[in-house]
């Protein structure tokens, strides 16, 4: 020890001249970490801040040139919470919308999720790969892509204006993800634990109740996340197939202001913001999960 | 189990028995069935919805003339241009700086961790929030983003989405605002996956900062890079957000991609085979990315 220590000190001494080039170094280094962290700052929270102060605006002020909220105002806010422009007549309504169809996307994607991963991860149904295949391929198609066939054939179905439509649309996207989480996750739970509850008699339908659900907890918050935001921030398929202002979900909704050259901006952004609350407090609450999910298996590379 | 087929009749009982038993793994009877119980569920959900639209739209797309009468259009050969540079600008220089952030973010320190928590948020905030702010902020009379350029430097900015490049450009910027956070996180763990062993020694021989980084850190994390790249080009090929609410395909139809284009041909002009030829003509793309995409993602086990 005491050597290292003297081999240390002979060290410092002899590279006392290049000492204060280090300094300089390490002083700069730290100048770069501050001017690139203020402009990363900058960069991501201009839009937001722009929201914010569009928001706080009385209506009328919106229309002006200053950068910061000269009067500010929660107006807006209340304007939304309590339904109090024409524009947001169905707000609350629009809200339980989009939230009846995320918890709906949500529950289904983890059902038919675990019941396929299930089936082809732990039972090792034969042909298995040609579902994982078929997630596979619906996972890099891009949804956009199908909104017109798909549009058309939930008119055909009788299904326009119906919030199963969408659910429908969104179960279909957000499913494949959770085949993938699901079945890499559960690489990591030993097959021994549903062979031995099959010796002991345990049917499939129970071992899927009582061992292969609760040992999967992690990874169904996980995509259960995923699906919910999925379906609160989708809009496309919203747009196409919700038509009335009762069955329209907020994003829809949002969307409506832009129809007119004299929308009430500071509404707008009150709504933009209550709208992306639910989403960004849930993101914080599970963000450990939420990228544990996200290189979940490893990004092996 | 819908009793036997045409083929069926005649062929000797054993062999039918032995391909039930190939089709069934290792499975008993009653096992098996409840194991085709639980994979039938997601089977209708994909028949229905994935792949019937998608034969459906093959069905809406297959005539040739709608091709002559979409190439033609002076809107669709905008459109083509617009949608190549979205992709090579998009993708390319997102992906560049998610590589060169993630960097940033391997430094130890609460700073780090909290520069990170503020720079998800583009991520974590819903799309069509933060795209219809930024329209607005762009608008050249009232916006922000003119306003505080008058503040500071008395400069009278233009009116941004006004015109084809600068609208474009504006998608460009905000698509990048959007989603680098979310491919700096996916290769921040990339990054966090290499063995310390492995920088470790890379450092002891001698391969520290630039060095390093081209001949340890980006072989390993270059697979992965590939994927994200491939990835982010197909979600961007089918991004109908950013365009629609940013720039709104404007000003005069000038600023659509392809994706923005067959929307606004279905439901604008009423033309749904139109729409959908204008986002068949990505296929010759689309396919390609799809097969090698599909191989890397069974591969290399990399998900996201």
């Amino acid at each position: 020890m005491s050597t290292i220590a003297a081999d240390a000190r002979l060290a410092t001494r002899a590279s006392s001249r290049a000492h204060s080039s280090e300094r300089l170094r390490r002083y700069l280094r730290n100048l770069g970490t501050f001017v690139l962290s203020t402009v990363i700052v900058v960069w991501t929270l201009a839009p937001l801040y722009n929201m914010v102060l569009i928001s706080l605006e009385p209506e009328g002020d919106v229309f002006t040139d200053h950068i910061w909220p000269r009067v500010p105002s929660v107006e807006s806010f209340w304007g939304v919470l309590t339904q109090g422009h024409w524009y947001l007549e169905h707000f609350w309504r629009q809200f339980a919308n989009s939230l009846y169809i995320g918890l709906m996307v949500t529950f289904f994607a983890l059902l038919f999720g675990t019941l396929t991963s299930f089936a082809i991860g732990r039972m090792r149904i034969r042909h298995g790969w040609l579902v994982t295949n078929a997630a596979l391929l619906t996972y890099v198609i891009p949804a956009s892509f199908l909104a017109i066939p798909f549009y058309r054939i939930m008119q055909n179905y009788g299904l326009a204006n119906n919030p199963w439509s969408v659910i429908a649309a969104l179960v279909a996207f957000a499913t494949p993800y959770a085949i993938f989480v699901f079945q890499e996750y559960g690489r990591s739970i030993p097959i021994e634990v549903d062979e031995s509850a099959r010796i002991d008699g345990a049917s499939p339908p129970q071992i899927y109740l009582r061992i292969y659900l609760p040992l999967m907890a992690p990874a169904l918050v996980a995509v259960g996340t995923y699906a919910l935001l999925l379906a609160w921030n989708e809009y496309l398929y919203q747009f196409l197939l919700l038509s009335s202002k009762a069955n329209m979900t907020v994003p829809v909704a949002l969307a409506q202001f832009l129809s007119s050259d004299q929308s009430p901006w500071n509404y707008m952004m009150a709504t933009a913001i209550i709208y992306a609350a639910p989403p960004v407090a849930i993101y914080y609450a599970f963000r450990r999960r939420m990228t544990a999910g996200l290189t979940m298996g490893g990004v092996k590379g | 189990m819908n009793g036997t087929s045409v083929i069926d009749v005649g062929r000797p009982a054993i062999r039918r028995r032995t391909l039930s038993r190939s089709l069934r793994g290792g499975l008993k009877g009653g096992e098996y069935t409840w194991a085709v119980a639980f994979v039938v569920p997601y089977i209708a959900v994909f028949l229905t919805f994935v792949a019937y639209p998608v034969v459906y739209g093959l069905w809406m797309g297959s005539e040739a003339s709608l091709y002559r009468e979409l190439f033609a259009d002076p809107i669709y050969q905008s459109t083509v241009v617009n949608t190549i540079l979205y992709l090579a600008l998009g993708v390319n220089v997102k992906m560049f700086l998610a590589l060169l952030l993630s960097g940033f973010f391997m430094r130890p320190g609460w700073w780090m961790k909290a520069l990170l928590l503020i720079f998800v948020l583009p991520w974590a905030v819903p799309q069509i929030s933060t795209f219809i702010s930024i329209h607005w902020m762009l608008n050249g009379e009232w916006g922000f983003l003119n306003n505080v350029l008058y503040t500071l430097f008395h400069i009278e900015g233009p009116s941004w989405l006004n015109d084809r490049w600068s609208a474009l450009g504006a998608v460009i910027v905000s698509h990048i605002w959007k989603w680098t956070p979310f491919w700096t996180l996916i290769l921040l763990a990339g990054r966090m996956a290499i063995p310390l062993e492995i920088s470790d020694s890379a450092k002891v021989d001698g391969a520290t900062g630039m060095r390093g980084f081209v001949h340890i850190t980006f072989p390993l994390l270059a697979n992965l890079y590939l994927i994200c790249t491939l990835l982010s080009t197909i979600f961007l090929l089918g991004d109908f957000n950013a365009v629609n609410f940013v720039s709104g395909g404007g000003p005069a139809n000038q600023g659509h991609v392809l994706a923005t284009l067959g929307i606004r041909n279905a439901f604008e002009i009423a033309q749904p085979r139109l729409g959908v030829a204008a986002v068949m003509s990505a296929l010759p793309l689309v396919i390609p990315l799809v097969i090698v995409l599909m191989r890397k993602l069974r591969t290399s086990e990399v998900q996201i």
